[in-house]
């Protein structure tokens, strides 16, 4: 019975990863780089919450507010900016550049914040729970990070299939130069792109914040959770994202269940037996927008 | 070496020509001064140069992957953990410590064939997180042993017998060893087949493809190569500091400090790390009681560097022509002009 | 004529690295004319091309759209000025639609006549199938949508690469059938052809690369056979 356990709190952890994922995913499918500060700035997100809410006591549910359009603005910047730049040398130019501000970001944090861990308020709802049977509950909290992530990617995927923006986006994944030749100004929509990666990466901060502790040094985890989660979902297709996080999400929480050591180890393994033997992911590429 | 000729184009590679002596004696030179350092100055200077070198070793081994051959790993610690590890257990079944660490380099090279199988099919930022994860396993892996210490780590058997002035001197000759055999592998890799393949890959790969490189293999030999390196250093870290620790041999800390030696000294460059890590280890030392303060200036500098000053310290100075190992070679032009990289030319970017 | 002319290149010359592909090539073009460029493959004519449309920057020379320098203006910009490529391979997104794939042309629109139901009621077949992935369609229809993209825009100066390379015969013949009508709307065209005649039968005037540089140019009746032969391999005698 601790079994069905262990599927639906992996399914539900599954939620969390495919939220990380999904600007990871975008970042890569529009931009063509992977970003390895992805998980730090999830955490500059979360320490930005504790820094901008009035006080501890505060609820942390407001930071949901003014975090992801803060990070949305900054990640706009940051692409115009910095990557735009490292980008027009080599994709690899920006794998090294990101890299350095993942490590400029932990660090800053480590030097601001300290090495404690910190954790958000979010008032009651870190305990409410319902129960299923005796052996299973589900946490609301926790219900509500996969309902978010199921809700974001329907939003994504509606605003890359449906608006003139998002069309423009997928055009500049698919060819950048053909989508210059037809008027689409490609920084600009990079870097709309961007905003929305980063805006995700705040929310999947703040989630991540509200149901664990984080530190300075946490983001490196969450950078490799959210590349297993596209990779074993299949590179390029956002729902395949969720599958992918979801998937993560029951390795290792049912690693976890045969041995609380084993519980990350589980979702690297499955991550590399996708990886040996269906390289191109799960779901085929751009089987969904 | 046969250098190739491009039949249909006319192109043939030439290589700098200047003595090989004019390399090897200076270098000689300095190698003997270095080794000459125990004898004259303290523990600590030797055990602060130990740690230098260790630096180096990393270093050129991580340009050769991302310099060379284009690969960025950021996963490099998997060898300098399976190195320092690899010591360990050799050195709980009698092996010398010292002895160990030649075959440490060995089961690196070893371990990582079959992990290369698996990180090959993955190609640029995917590569490089990649090789994380691999790390991460490693390190999973291992503290699962309770005879290698779990979690914690486990001290050094073997070198207790040794008097602590003759162990500090031994083990900086080891590092010394490791560093000069790297160097000078490295150059010699450089010279060969392979480096003359790698070279043509990295400023052409289609190109140099068609012309009949065999590209992914000289790719492999370098990965391979570079986690005999990065497991020698690992072997030495241990031995400096007589014990292991997963979190510190498995950190990606090492894969900053590389990356970033690497991009403040000038990427494709032999000599580029050497200056890269000096510069490091100042920094390092000079911030040395302001916390993490020295990663985030160097973390800043390396991504400045990387964007505005793309061939590094070392491509300023190459702007007087200053080189110290001939390794370069260049296309010449059937008219006979060599068609010489042009000063600003991108620094071996890295492509794929 | 003191008319402005609607495209004018003055001495430009583009490279590829060491290559040299456009050397000194320069031409004017009068508003709702056909220039024709023609050349044997690798004459430079398709970076001609892509450096007028801003894809390519020149290392010297300049392109004046409706009198104006645009040398200096982003591709995207010059779209938006009515200058629209059409580019050899034809580049559609192949995992949007064919509805997205218009849809994106749209992106710098200028007031006209075009928008997409009139390249749909152009092209009765794309109505149907507006909604399947460019990348699943035949080469005419593909460069059908292409045009239809660069259309959509309501470019004045329309620049096309090589349209009829890999279509069959009949394929062709209906892409250019359409030529008239696109004249009549007051557009200027400068097409690219390596069917010689096929150029010649549409334009108002020709101009012949061999290796980057114009080694002929004129208006197609006062050409000769053998004239324009010399010129397009470069044998002895041809001259401008
Ligand atoms: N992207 C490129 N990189 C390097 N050389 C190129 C590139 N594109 C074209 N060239 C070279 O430039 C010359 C002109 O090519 P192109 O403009 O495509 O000619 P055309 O369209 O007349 O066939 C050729 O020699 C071709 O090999
Ligand atoms: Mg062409």
């Amino acid at each position: 019975m601790n079994w069905v356990n262990a599927v639906v709190q992996g399914l539900l952890l599954g939620g969390l990863f495919a939220l990380f994922a999904c600007g990871l995913s975008l970042l890569f499918g529009v931009v063509g780089v992977i970003n390895l500060a992805h998980g730090d700035f999830a955490v500059l997100g979360a320490y930005v919450a504790v820094l901008l809410l009035p006080s501890t006591a505060t609820n942390a549910l407001w930071a949901l507010l003014f975090v992801p359009p803060l990070f949305g603005f900054f990640g706009y910047l940051l692409q115009r900016t910095l990557l735009q730049r490292s980008l027009e040398i080599s994709p690899l130019t920006t794998l090294l550049v990101t890299f350095g501000l993942s490590v400029v970001v932990q660090n800053g944090l480590l030097e601001a914040f300290s090495a404690d861990s910190h954790s958000f308020n979010v008032g009651s709802l870190v305990t409410s729970s319902f129960k299923v049977d005796e052996q299973l509950q589900v946490s609301y909290l926790r219900l509500g990070v996969l309902l978010v992530a199921i809700a974001v990617l329907s939003v994504l995927s509606l605003f890359l299939a449906r608006s003139r923006t998002g069309i423009q986006i997928r055009a500049v994944a698919d060819d950048r130069e053909a989508a210059q030749m037809s008027g689409v100004n490609t920084r600009h929509i990079v870097g709309v792109a961007a905003a929305i990666a980063f805006a995700t990466v705040a929310l999947a901060g703040l989630a991540y914040g509200m149901t664990a502790q984080f530190a300075p040094y946490s983001g490196s985890a969450l950078l490799l959770f959210a590349f297993e989660a596209v990779v074993i979902g299949g590179i390029g297709s956002l729902w395949g994202t969720l599958g992918g996080g979801l998937i993560l999400g029951l390795a290792q929480s049912i690693g976890f269940q045969i041995d609380p050591s084993l519980g990350v180890l589980a979702g690297h393994l499955v991550f590399l037996g996708v990886l040996a033997f269906r390289p191109t992911g799960l779901v085929p590429a751009r089987a969904a927008a | 070496m046969t250098a190739p000729t491009g039949a249909s184009t006319g192109y043939r590679v030439r290589r700098l020509r200047r003595s090989a002596l004019w390399t090897a004696l200076p270098s000689a030179g300095v190698v003997a001064l270095l080794a000459y350092v125990p004898y004259v100055l303290e523990r600590k200077v030797t055990d602060t140069l130990v740690d230098f070198f260790i630096l180096l070793v990393l270093a050129t081994t991580w340009n050769m992957l991302a310099g060379f051959a284009g690969l960025v790993s950021v996963g490099q610690q998997a060898y300098i953990g399976v190195g320092a590890y690899a010591v360990l257990v050799l050195a709980q079944q009698g092996v010398n410590p010292f002895a160990a660490i030649p075959l440490a380099a060995l089961v690196c090279a070893a371990v990582s064939l079959p992990v290369s199988w698996l990180v090959f099919r993955l190609r640029g930022g995917y590569f490089a997180i990649g090789t994380w994860v691999v790390a991460e396993v490693f390190a999973l892996l291992v503290i699962r042993f309770e005879s290698l210490g779990g979690g914690t780590g486990a001290n050094l058997p073997g070198l207790d017998g040794f008097d602590a002035v003759l162990l500090g001197a031994m083990t900086y000759w080891a590092a010394l060893s490791v560093a000069v055999l790297t160097l000078l592998g490295a150059y010699l890799l450089l010279r060969s087949r392979t480096g003359l393949a790698l070279t043509a890959v990295r400023d052409n790969e289609l190109a140099a493809r068609s012309v009949g490189v065999r590209v992914p293999r000289a790719k492999r030999m370098v990965y391979l190569a570079a986690a005999a390196g990065a497991g020698a250093a690992g072997a030495v870290l241990v031995i400096t500091q007589l014990n292991v620790q997963p979190g510190n041999v498995f950190s990606v800390k090492w894969s900053a400090y590389m990356v970033f030696v690497v991009l403040i000294g000038g990427v494709g460059s032999l000599e580029g790390p050497i200056l890269g890590a000096i510069v490091f280890f100042v920094l390092q030392r000079a911030l040395a009681d302001y916390g993490a303060w020295y990663l985030i200036v160097l973390g800043a500098v390396a991504v400045v560097m990387a964007v505005w000053v793309r061939r590094g310290l070392w491509g300023l100075l190459e702007r007087f022509d200053v080189r110290v190992f001939p390794t370069g070679f260049w296309l010449q032009a059937p008219g006979g002009d060599v068609a010489r990289p042009p000063r600003d030319d991108p620094p071996p970017a890295p492509r794929h | 004529m003191t008319a402005v002319p609607a495209l004018e290149v003055r001495a430009l010359t583009a490279r590829h690295g060491q290559l040299t592909a456009v050397d000194g090539v320069g031409f004017s073009v009068p508003a709702g004319s056909v220039f024709a460029l023609v050349g044997a493959n690798g004459a430079g004519k398709s970076t001609l091309l892509r450096t007028i449309a801003g894809l390519h920057r020149p290392v010297a020379g300049s392109v004046h759209l409706h009198g104006d320098d645009v040398t200096a203006t982003g591709p995207e910009r010059r779209v938006g000025r009515g200058l629209v490529l059409v580019p050899e391979g034809r580049r559609l997104f192949p995992s949007l639609s064919v509805h997205e794939n218009l849809r994106v042309g749209l992106a710098r629109r200028r007031p006209g006549q075009w928008d997409i139901d009139r390249v749909l009621d152009l092209f009765p077949w794309m109505k149907e199938r507006r909604n399947q992935p460019a990348g699943q369609l035949s080469g005419g229809e593909q460069q059908a949508v292409a045009i239809g993209r660069a259309l959509v825009a309501n470019p004045s100066v329309l620049l096309l690469d090589e349209i009829s390379l890999g279509l069959a015969p009949v394929v062709v013949q209906r892409i250019y059938g359409l030529l008239p009508a696109l004249l009549t709307t007051g557009m200027t065209v400068v097409l690219v052809e390596q069917d010689v005649s096929q150029a010649l039968a549409v334009a108002d005037q020709v101009q012949c690369l061999l290796e980057g540089r114009t080694v002929l140019d004129g208006v197609p009746a006062q050409l000769t056979g053998p004239q324009i032969e010399a010129a397009y391999f470069g044998l002895a005698g041809a001259g401008r």
